[in-house]
């Protein structure tokens, strides 16, 4: 099955979906099994590689990109909604 | 294998292209400038909104340093100046800064020069002289470390910096490899990139000015925005998936590559290095370009996610669609489609396509935007108007 997100760096807790997708569908990459989508994932959009606490970093390209707001889920979609940029506090 | 051409200049540098410039002093003659371009098209047009009205010295220092850049610019062949008569930033200021310049130059003034319409006809009159006079100078080799390429990126979405930044670090790479010298600027999408860009700075004093730059970056944006200085990224970026600055930054600063950085250059300042380097300029494109041009770059990789057509009047600028369905949808505007890399196609593979279109574009090839005519010009401003 060819892949439908992006794992940037090893270290990050967040891939990038290559195309949108649908709630429940199987995220697909190397090195990843039995990711699905929690809700609807728009293309270039951020999924919850694993569960990530209320305050707990989020990683992309193996860097501090923000923090998250609340706890999310694995498979869950990583936005403005659950995040928060650790410069600057909302 | 990647053999390039150019016109080489009086000062030793190289352009790809070997254009007639038409620039007005002050935006109050920007109708004489677009009445030669219609009589003269093959010259290349320069209008803009500044050139009075602003008076600190940071804004007039700007001012020169990017009309002497432009006038001065190893793509320009020779140049047509108009002035008014008593703008802030006259003609006569401008003089003694192009001087040197090596090239056919003429300049007007219309409050001397019998009002618009005359001024017209003398500015037709001098475009197509010049143009005569630099048309027939040949293409000779041009050494890859003459070369000057600016890296931009505009109207980003989330795969800007995973698909086409990380392509255009790559030709970066392979460009500081051969000897040529990368640029690029748009300070706040450093911001949250410092610690990562730092370790990378050719020595202490680089890392430092690396380090203030950001910072200084990031106390305008702050003092600028307030509360919503943490989107400083627009509702087009975030609709593209980007929730931070951070995470903007650190796809933008994907397009630079992976080597040293031997030097923070200001706005529109030259480079004395080779390699990587920095400039403190801001993140709109159009402010960018002109100061990365202004540098001395001869051309210009500009990476695009949502899609914007701009490219700069001197300069080819070869526009990298970041996804497939956007390089699709704007065509006729994209040179690239590193979408490709999430269909499959290798990195290198793309990369060695970009070099080789990179090295048609500076033979004479025309980009997109070349042909198309989207020329943007505008400049960075620090204060507001008087």
């Amino acid at each position: 099955m060819k892949d439908n997100i992006l794992i940037i760096h090893p270290r990050d807790n967040v891939a990038v979906a290559l195309r949108t997708l649908g709630g429940g569908e199987l995220a697909v990459a190397k090195g990843i099994e039995g990711l699905r989508a929690l809700e609807e994932i728009p293309a270039s959009h951020k999924i919850a590689l694993k569960d990530i606490s209320k305050g707990e970093e989020i990683i992309k390209y193996g860097e501090t990109v923000a923090v998250s707001t609340r706890d999310i889920k694995k498979g869950e979609w990583v936005h403005t909604h659950n995040l928060e940029s650790k410069r600057w506090k909302k | 294998m990647n053999e390039i051409t150019g016109y080489e200049r009086k000062d030793g540098r190289f352009g790809i292209r070997n254009h007639v410039l038409m620039l007005p002093a002050v935006s109050c003659v920007n109708g004489v400038i677009h009445r030669i371009s219609r009589e003269v098209p093959e010259a290349v047009c320069f209008p803009h909104a500044y050139g009075c009205g602003r008076g600190g010295p940071r804004d007039l220092e700007i001012l020169s340093r990017i009309f002497s850049g432009l006038i001065h610019h190893p793509n320009v062949g020779g140049a047509v100046i108009i002035g008014l008569g008593c703008e802030i930033f006259n003609t006569k200021s401008l003089l003694p800064l192009i001087r040197d310049a090596g090239k056919p130059i003429e300049v007007f003034n219309v409050q001397e020069d019998g009002g618009s319409l005359k001024t017209t006809e003398k500015g037709i009159a001098a475009a197509r002289r010049i143009l005569s006079e630099v048309g027939s100078q040949p293409r000779t080799a041009l050494p890859w470390d003459k070369l000057m390429v600016a890296m931009e990126c505009g109207g980003s979405d989330a795969m800007s910096g995973v698909t086409a930044n990380v392509a255009m670090g790559a030709v970066s790479d392979w460009l500081v490899e051969k000897g040529a010298t990368v640029i690029f600027g748009e300070n706040t999408e450093m911001i949250g990139t410092a610690h990562v860009l730092a370790r990378r700075a050719k020595n202490a004093k680089v890392a430092k000015q690396i380090e203030e730059m950001i910072e200084r970056a990031e106390k305008l944006t702050r003092e600028v925005m307030g509360d919503l200085a943490s989107l400083v990224i627009s509702p087009g970026n975030m609709d593209g998936g980007m929730s931070t600055i951070a995470e903007k930054s650190m796809g933008c600063i994907f397009k630079g590559g992976t080597t040293t950085i031997n030097q923070v250059v200001d706005y529109g300042e030259a480079s004395s290095e080779h390699g990587l380097i920095l400039q403190d300029g801001p993140g709109y494109d159009g402010d960018s370009m002109a100061g990365l041009a202004a540098s001395g770059s001869q051309l210009m990789f500009f990476s695009t996610g949502r899609g914007t057509p701009a490219g700069f009047p001197a300069l080819p600028v070869i526009k990298v669609a970041s996804n497939t369905r956007i390089y699709e949808a704007m065509k006729d505007d994209m040179d690239v489609n590193a979408g490709s890399l999430v269909e499959g196609q290798p990195l290198n593979g793309l990369r060695v396509e970009m070099i080789d279109l990179m090295t048609r574009v500076i033979n004479g090839e025309k980009t997109k935007a070349e042909v198309n005519g989207m020329d943007v010009f505008t400049l960075m401003t620090v204060h507001p108007p008087f």
